[in-house]
């Protein structure tokens, strides 16, 4: 890996300056490099990130007949990652009009990458430094444990898609109230309302009472006013302690549920296991924002590259070449779905509706199609409108939010279906329907969803782990239970208890002759099972 | 199961048959095209590089080097430290057009985790996005229906690029027996005595030895060479360039070799039938080439194979080759089959000179329900063979019913009388690869079941 020659860096500070004119918004630093086949070789696997920790599953084949996406937040084919200084790969026999067209794609990335707020977890600090240091901590803690590390990093590997990445980014995201003490919410929440059911009256004096206090003594009023509730209620204290403890771990992901709780981790001789979840679960979470905007990221850097290329007067006659790399990328294929292509269409459609001042109030209530056609304000507030979308949405809200009927008929969109025709022994593809309901439906269910299971305290046993998947009409891949329940035992230290939906019976032939097309979508009967892992063991029982 | 379940069962049975019957499918084997997978583009298969530069994804150079025995290494301390293996190597094994001992391994593995089976229903998969002009309801394309075993499912990228490891059956028959600990075989006594030793060239050994093993030699100067990165593109290799250590030599040396007198003729025996399609097939077919490759090396290479493929009728095909790949059609009749080995085995006289084994897989479905037709061929067949293993992989949707097969085998009491000759397995077709080897083991070894 080396960095690209002073001469198309050059080129490439023409392309910075250019679009920060058209309003994009980037860091001043950029890294690109040149990459050739072999450093793809080790890139790819690490997520081109160069830095990435060893682990030996990166130099095997992975099966990947499952869906990729499902198992791993981020794609191995990135031109350009998310770090501090940005850092983008090029080959290295690109021609310069390709490099500019890759570049602004890139800028347009960065910007996304620094100013869309689900990517605020990675705003401040430089991910490969972060894991260079990791790595070297992993390489020095292989070099004692062994092979012990690779199962950790295994076993932690198998729960990282279920990483608290919403309720990471709502703790960089406080609101005033949140700051006020915990011991307050109990005070007058809990303690007056359910434990000493004091009547409205009291309950009133005690809020005045604490207001009054704030008055007088400033920062210190909680203080003064606990010190007086403790003499009072010789039991708060303990009670309170049992509040936070319940309290403490409400919204968080089983990997921080057992760093936080897990007895086995507590011990001296286990630190080093922390360790190695810690990074891996940052790794994690790092990557989560990147699959939730796949659309609109490749969407934006496609409208850009667009845009900023066609007005670039130094590459004048590279029209064509253009033309036929932009097409390749940008087309929308007949049946499929391209990320790019789609984003791409969606900002400008949201542009225009927006320069004609289409998105209020007035608009909407019109109901004939003539005039609503006809329908120009003249705001010219398109682009100021779709920044605000950059900064402010994921793929699933820009989707819901902007998909319409009118954008569906403007490109000819439609929800293809599959279907066997047994005469001729061929799967149909058929237009299915038109209707933007069935679209949105067809597209939200494409995006990345990992599955919502959370820790559930089971109150008779602080030493088991009781997991709850919240069942939303797909069952768990069967097979990936057993491995993956195996390693949360060795982390968590003790059994550890799985609640999912299993169905009931597969109705004839249905996974295998799926034949009759929509009709066996149907009746699928659900039951939840519990499955328990204790001492490498699987067993499973049906609840109910 | 109640009355209303068994009447359900029988009906749904009999549509199963009809549509076996009436089902256009044939046995062709996949045509040469047809091996690339096509499905369809889903949101996050495109990315920059692929797209914007054209990056070509290449595979790496110094895994398709590496040999097995290392990551089979890791495999044999995962178990000794109490974890279940985790290298995958009969799944994606696949028999080679080209020579009828080689075969393809692509080592490979999974990352568990708990994610959503989107597979689970079928329509929902198959529905995408489209754009263009059509009516609701018009046909806009058309794909050809392609069962999908015998193509290595899923072997990931690693389908179509040419970095698999090539590894004779032999090689793997010795790792599978080493490794995974299957039983050596017994001979079956009144031939001629095991313990007979020859001297043969057959070993490796690096630095010296009587000849040079070219092919060996270039892997570890190759290895060598990218491990000092002297190789920049892989697709543009100069040789003269290349530093060539003399450990990285590798010879054959004179070692000591058992020299098998016995020799066996193994038939394998595969249900194609149209109720076979899909996992069941792929079980039956990847625990054939472990069985297979077993033998091979029990026997030192010394082993004939035949290959039968029946669904109503029975026929022999060639080469594993064909027998791996052909695919299921029709209806199922399993006496058909073993007459057909019968009458092979007579007419060449075979069990005066060999050990016979004969292995068969199916799904359990036999229109013949009562067995009466292919008891009597089974009895026939013990009179010769010496050990007969049939593997039965149950559909999901029957786990509660004992399959045709599985009834008249048990209530025929064979199973018992005739435990040192005739072994049954019965597993889910959503077997694991464990269960695969450890099936092939209740199969071949010498302990009575109990």
């Amino acid at each position: 890996m080396e960095l690209i020659d002073q001469r198309t860096k050059s080129i490439m500070e023409g392309c910075k300056e250019r679009a920060r004119k058209a309003g994009l918004n980037f860091q001043e630093e950029t890294l690109e490099y040149i990459v050739t086949n072999r450093d793809l070789i080790q890139l790819t696997p690490r997520l081109m990130i160069p830095t990435l920790y060893d682990y030996w599953v990166h130099d095997v084949e992975v099966l990947k007949e499952q869906g990729r996406y499902e198992l791993y937040p981020s794609n191995p084919y990135e031109t350009v990652i998310n770090t501090r200084p940005a850092i983008s790969f090029y080959n290295d026999n690109n021609p310069d009009w390709m490099n500019v067209m890759i570049f602004y794609h890139v800028l347009a990335h960065i910007d996304f990458f620094q100013n869309n707020v689900y990517f605020r977890n990675t705003w401040d600090y430089d991910f490969t430094g972060q894991a260079l240091s990791d790595k070297r901590l992993i390489a020095k803690l292989r070099s004692e444990k062994g092979r012990w590390v690779d199962y950790v990093i295994e076993f932690s590997r198998g729960i990282d898609n279920l990483v608290g990445y919403y309720s990471e980014m709502t703790s960089h995201d406080h609101l005033p109230h949140q700051n006020e003490s915990q011991a307050l919410d109990f005070y007058f929440d809990v303690f007056l309302q359910s434990t000493l059911r004091v009547p409205v009256t009291e309950y009133m004096k005690e809020l005045e009472k604490y207001n009054r206090y704030t008055k007088e003594f400033g920062d210190t009023a909680e203080q003064v006013f606990f010190t007086e509730v403790r003499s009072k209620y010789p039991e708060f204290n303990s009670l309170l302690g049992k509040y936070r403890k319940s309290h403490s771990d409400i919204r968080c992901d089983i990997f921080q549920f057992i760093l936080n709780n897990s007895e086995h981790l507590r011990k001296e001789k286990n630190a080093w296991i922390r360790s190695i979840m810690e990074v891996v679960r940052k790794t994690s979470v790092f990557f989560q924002p990147q699959i939730r905007t796949k659309i609109m990221n490749e969407g934006w850097a496609s409208y850009w590259h667009e845009k900023l290329f066609l007005a670039d007067d130094r590459i004048k006659g590279h029209e064509i070449d253009f033309a036929r790399t932009h097409s390749g990328v940008a087309s929308l294929p007949r049946v499929g779905l391209n990320p790019y292509a789609l984003g791409m269409r969606l900002f400008q459609y949201i542009e225009e509706m927006a320069d004609k001042g289409k998105y209020s109030a007035e608009y909407i209530k019109i109901s004939d199609s003539l005039e609503r056609e006809k329908y120009d304000k003249g705001t010219k507030r398109g682009l100021d409108y779709i920044f605000d979308i950059r900064r402010d949405l994921c793929d699933t809200l820009f989707i819901d939010y902007f998909t319409d009927q009118d954008f569906i008929n403007k490109h000819d969109l439609f929800v293809a279906g599959r279907r066997l025709n047994q005469e001729k022994m061929v799967w149909e593809y058929y237009v299915k329907s038109r209707k933007v309901e069935d679209y949105k439906e067809m597209l939200q269910d494409h995006l990345y969803h990992p599955p919502y299971i959370a820790v559930e305290r089971s109150p008779e046993d602080e030493n088991t782990l009781y997991l709850n998947h919240h069942f939303e009409g797909k069952p768990l891949v069967n097979e990936y239970i057993s491995n993956t329940m195996l390693g949360i035992e060795f982390l968590w230290g003790g059994p550890v208890l799985l609640e999912t939906s299993e169905p009931v019976s597969v109705s004839q032939g249905e996974r295998r002759h799926p034949s009759s097309g929509d009709n066996d979508k149907a009746e699928i009967k659900w039951k939840r099972v519990l499955y328990t892992m204790s001492d490498r063991k699987l067993t499973k029982k049906e609840l109910e | 199961m109640n009355e209303n379940g068994r009447e359900k069962y029988l009906s749904e049975k009999k549509e199963r048959i009809l549509k076996e019957l009436n089902g256009s499918m044939n046995h062709d084997l996949p045509s040469e095209e047809e091996s690339g997978k096509w499905r369809l583009s889903g949101l996050y298969d495109h990315s920059d590089l692929l797209l914007l530069q054209n990056a070509q994804t290449v595979s790496n150079p110094v895994l398709s080097l590496a040999s097995l025995d290392e990551l089979l290494e890791r495999d044999r301390l995962r178990e000794k430290d109490g974890f279940p293996r985790k290298i995958k190597v009969g799944r994606l094994i696949k028999p080679g057009k080209i020579d009828n001992g080689a075969i393809i391994i692509v080592p490979s593995t999974v990352e568990e985790k708990f994610i959503h089976d989107s597979a689970f229903n079928y329509t929902e998969g198959g529905e995408s996005g489209g754009t263009g002009e059509g009516e609701e309801g018009e046909v806009i394309g058309e794909q050809p229906v392609r069962p999908e075993q015998g193509q290595g499912t899923g072997a990931g990228e690693g389908q179509d690029a040419s970095h698999d490891v090539q590894n004779s059956a032999y090689d793997l028959g010795k790792i599978l027996t080493e490794k995974f600990e299957l039983p050596n075989l017994r001979d079956r006594g009144a031939r001629r005595s095991l313990t007979k030793y020859v001297y043969d060239i057959t070993d490796k050994h690096r630095g010296f030895g009587q000849v040079l093993d070219k092919k060996a030699t270039l892997r570890r100067v190759l290895e060598t060479n990218f491990n000092l990165q002297r190789i920049g593109d892989i697709n543009n290799i100069d040789s003269t360039d290349f530093i060539v250590s003399p450990t990285d030599k590798i010879y054959r040396i004179l070692s000591r070799e058992k020299d098998f007198e016995s020799q066996a003729v193994v038939f394998f025996v595969r249900d194609y039938s149209g109720s076979m399609e899909g996992k069941c097939t792929e079980l039956v077919v990847a625990q054939h080439v472990l069985i297979y490759s077993w033998l091979l090396y029990q026997y030192a290479k010394r082993v004939e194979t035949r290959f039968i493929l029946h669904d109503t009728g029975a026929k022999e095909v060639p080469d594993f080759y064909t027998y791996y790949n052909s695919r299921v059609a029709g209806g199922t009749q399993v006496a058909a089959a073993y007459q057909l080995v019968n009458e092979i085995v007579e007419k060449e006289n075979l069990a005066q000179e060999y050990n016979i084994y004969v292995f068969h897989g199916t799904d359990g479905d036999d229109w013949d329900t009562t067995g009466e037709k292919t008891l009597p061929e089974l009895n026939k067949m013990m009179e010769y063979a010496s050990r007969i293993g049939i593997t039965i992989a149950s559909h999901a949707y029957a786990a509660n019913e004992k399959t045709e097969v599985q009834a008249y085998l048990e209530n025929s009491g064979l199973l018992e009388e005739r435990s040192d000759l005739l072994r049954m397995d019965v597993m889910s077709e959503d077997a694991s690869e464990a269960r695969l080897i450890e099936g092939i083991r209740k199969l071949i070894s010498h302990e009575i079941p109990v």
